[in-house]
């Protein structure tokens, strides 16, 4: 009697280290589960978007699927990053903001190849090598409170939030915000991608790093506390976090530069590491839909579109190019971290 | 009796298969050639990009107190994706410590020396990459050390284009030999087409055209025309000779005999007795059929001769039948036989050569007024009937005898009624051979009411 006892509490351990092991590597935000518990096949999604905005996309998808379910977790686009480089953690897909990630990913050979009707009739820049695809783009903005600079003029450029805080450093004191670049993946791109585009995002990041800014890991708390009016400015910022959430007519007022806005693409890649890549690639087919593009412009993620940024001159699209490689490579970012903080962060 | 000559092998086939064969080989060297330069050019493309991005990078490798910096500039990859969509890798070394990058990059096989890239091709990851390797020396700590900069970049963009460029090269080549085939066909029967002629102009020449061709000819075709002249020289002089040797031989054999038949008929009036009277009136017959029979012999010689060598002309028989009843009327009258000429109406012509119907008609009537007895009748009939003309010559002589008309019309050979006739058995033959060469017919039946019935057709063409 007392050998299958212990047979059965070794093989619970060895079950219980086997489930804790990957789960204890990368950290999770959160973890829902949708359709049916005994269903037969799940769809395992990891995601730096946050669950609200894919769920009714999840539930349209599930509804035209029965016996499928969907694991949908959420961590940082580090961790996404993380799970798939280095701990080979099994995903069917893999859709993140950081682009420079999901591009190294694809570069490094952790991406399987997927064509299909809806992956090639996406525009070039929008998908890379048939294994990373783009399905939103997003401009990243400025959000700023009316309240906040009454009395002073809306500035339109970085080269006008620059004078404007130089010249009213009172005001701006402690109530200026952005992405922490350490923190943030999506932050650290932007940041990256600014100083690549012009000089006077660091003469920005000087003038903000000298008004004791606050640094965020989301662009959530970002307009929350702009909401809360702990913040009157804050930069680049995720549009489609910001326009919904700041209706035209409040006190937040969301600023798209003049002098350049860049657009990020939210990707998609099915993981080598993939247990049901069929599934990845339905999922990838549903997004790239045109009702998958409906839903997910209904949640705020403006689709795919080309025309949209050849009307917008401001727009810069952050291109799938190997240029995206560089910031990821460990010796830039370091150099590169450095001389943000030193900028930035001044005690 | 023309006689087609056995074909080995065509000129013209022989022509186009070397030349097409030529053109394939010289398409299949423009296909490879151009590939080829289109696969170098492509490769020459990518590793300028590459290059470009192992100096650039390069030129950033900082020397400094602590070792050495690296700040990539994020163009130096940007611009490898102007190739295509291609994987990047890239490690930098200093030494031989590798200071970031893909560490497990391969190094080429030498380092490079100068300032010029390396460029070699290896396989990473599973692919096929090329690879810019770049050398410089930096200050590390005041030391100067030994940096490597290596860029890779997988060829799928590459290897397309260069895959389009070779189906490119492909058509190319297809083309050019279409066009070389055909060039090959137009100069194939441009360069036969001197022979044709030469061979049309012969082929048109009369049967007694025996004229040395005189037409220019290229260079190559002169032996030929030469040689061919000398045959027809020789071949001329030939029938010449056997022509004169035909006439001598007739003026040799009448000659004498004529001396002879002159000399017996003295000795015939002359002669004291009736013994002898008899005996030289038997001699003046024989001469007289010996003089026939060597006529008869010179006929059939001719007629062979002029079987191959024959003229033909449009004839009218009734004029022709008109003139040798008139040539045997004093051979007729002798045996006082009723020569009874009755021409049709209408158009009597037939093509043909006139010495050979001649001849036919004066053997066929000589030989009715040879085997008829005396005082009686030989009737000659020519109607013109559906496609030519019918000869009849009918008498009233001692018939075929049983004989096979066929075995009478053979060389030499006589029936077996006419022993006491004297003949040569060519006559029916000569005939018989006239009928073939004109492509008419000729028969033989026993006349009803007695005596012999032949019958000769001859077409109007």
């Amino acid at each position: 009697m007392r050998r299958p006892v212990l047979a059965r509490a070794l093989r619970a351990l060895a079950l219980v280290l086997a489930l804790a092991a990957p789960a204890a590597a990368f950290e999770v935000e959160e973890q829902s589960r949708f359709g049916p518990d005994d269903a037969p096949r799940t769809l395992r999604i990891l995601s730096t978007t946050d669950t609200v905005i894919f769920a009714p996309l999840l539930e349209r998808f599930l509804a035209d699927q029965p016996g499928l379910a969907i694991d949908y977790v959420v961590a940082a686009s580090t961790e996404v990053y993380a799970a798939l480089h280095d701990e080979a953690a099994a995903f069917d897909i893999a859709v993140s903001s950081a682009m420079d990630l999901q591009m190294k990913l694809a570069n490094d050979g952790f991406a399987r190849v997927h064509r299909a009707p809806g992956t090639l009739a996406l525009p070039p820049w929008a998908r890379w090598r048939d294994q990373l695809f783009a399905f939103a783009q997003e401009p990243v903005v400025a959000i700023l409170s009316r309240a906040g600079f009454e009395g002073l003029p809306l500035p339109r450029t970085r080269s006008d939030l620059v004078d404007l805080m130089r010249e009213n450093p009172d005001r701006f004191r402690g109530r200026v915000g952005t992405y922490d670049p350490n923190l943030s993946g999506a932050g650290y791109l932007f940041a990256t991608q600014d100083a690549r585009q012009s000089d006077t995002s660091w003469r920005l990041a000087e003038v903000m790093g000298a008004l004791q800014p606050r640094l965020y890991a989301a662009s959530g708390d970002m307009i929350r506390d702009l909401q809360a009016g702990r913040l009157i400015l804050a930069t680049n910022v995720l549009g489609s976090y910001a326009v919904p959430r700041l209706p035209p007519g409040g006190d937040g007022l969301v600023l798209e530069p003049a002098d350049y806005t860049h657009v990020l693409l939210r990707t998609a890649l099915i993981p080598r590491t993939a247990e049901a890549p069929d599934l990845g690639a339905a999922f990838l087919d549903f997004l790239l839909s045109p009702e998958g593009q409906r839903l997910i412009a209904a949640a705020g993620l403006p689709a795919i579109d080309e025309a949209a940024l050849v009307a917008g001159q401001h727009l810069r699209p952050i291109r799938l190019d190997p240029g995206l490689l560089v910031f990821v490579d460990p010796l830039k970012r370091r150099r590169f971290l450095d001389e943000w903080s030193a900028a930035m962060v001044r005690d | 009796m023309k006689a087609a000559a056995v074909p080995s092998g065509s000129i013209r086939r022989r022509l186009l298969l070397s030349m097409l064969a030529l053109a394939a080989v010289l398409s299949g060297l423009l296909y490879l050639t151009v590939r080829g330069v289109a696969a170098r050019a492509v490769e020459a493309t990518q590793d300028a990009v590459l290059g470009s991005a192992g100096i650039a990078i390069a030129e950033e490798l900082r020397g400094t107190e602590d070792g050495v910096e690296i700040d990539i500039p994020y163009t130096a990859f940007s611009m490898l994706g102007a190739v295509g969509q291609d994987r990047v890798f890239y490690r930098v070394l200093i030494g031989d410590v590798t200071l970031t990058g893909y560490a497990d990059l391969p190094l080429p096989a030498a380092p490079p020396s100068g300032l010029k890239p390396l460029f070699y091709s290896t396989t990473f990851q599973d692919e096929t990459v090329r690879i810019a390797a770049v050398e410089r020396a930096v200050l590390s700590d005041g030391r100067p050390v030994s940096a490597t900069v290596l860029v890779a970049q997988t060829r799928t963009a590459a290897e397309a284009i260069a895959g389009q460029l070779a189906n490119r090269a492909a058509l190319l080549g297809l083309g050019v030999f279409a066009l070389a085939a055909l060039l090959a066909v137009v100069t194939a029967r441009s360069v036969l087409a001197p022979v044709d002629e030469l061979a049309e102009a012969v082929r048109r020449r009369g049967p007694q055209d025996l004229r040395p061709v005189a037409r220019a000819v290229p260079v190559e075709l002169a032996p030929f025309v030469t040689a061919l002249n000398g045959f027809m020289g020789r071949l001329s002089a030939a029938l010449s000779r056997t022509e004169t040797f035909i006439a001598e031989a007739a003026h040799h054999i009448r000659t004498p005999l004529a001396v002879v038949r002159a000399e017996a008929e003295i000795a015939l009036r002359q002669a004291p007795d009736d013994a002898t009277r008899a005996r030289m009136r038997s001699v003046i017959r024989a001469v007289d059929d010996s003089a026939r029979s060597a006529t008869q012999l010179l006929d059939h010689a001719t007629v062979v001769y002029r079987t191959d060598q024959r003229t033909d002309e449009d004839l009218d028989l009734g004029e022709l039948a008109r003139s040798v009843t008139q040539a045997l009327a004093p051979a007729a009258d002798l045996k006082e036989i009723a020569l009874d000429l009755e021409v049709g109406e209408g158009p009597l012509v037939v093509r043909g050569d006139r010495l050979l119907i001649e001849s036919a008609l004066r053997n066929l009537l000589d030989n009715a007024v040879k085997y008829s007895g005396p005082e009686t009748e030989v009737r000659l009939t020519v109607a013109g009937v559906a496609g030519g003309v019918r000869v009849l010559v009918e008498d009233r002589g001692r018939g075929l005898g049983g004989s096979q008309p066929a075995a009478l019309t053979a060389r030499f050979r006589r029936g077996t009624n006419v022993d006491d006739i004297i003949g040569s058995g060519l006559g029916l033959t000569i005939v018989k051979e006239v009928a073939r060469a004109q492509r008419g017919a000729f028969r033989l039946t026993d006349r009803e009411g007695g005596g012999t019935c032949a019958d000769l057709f001859l077409p109007a063409h």
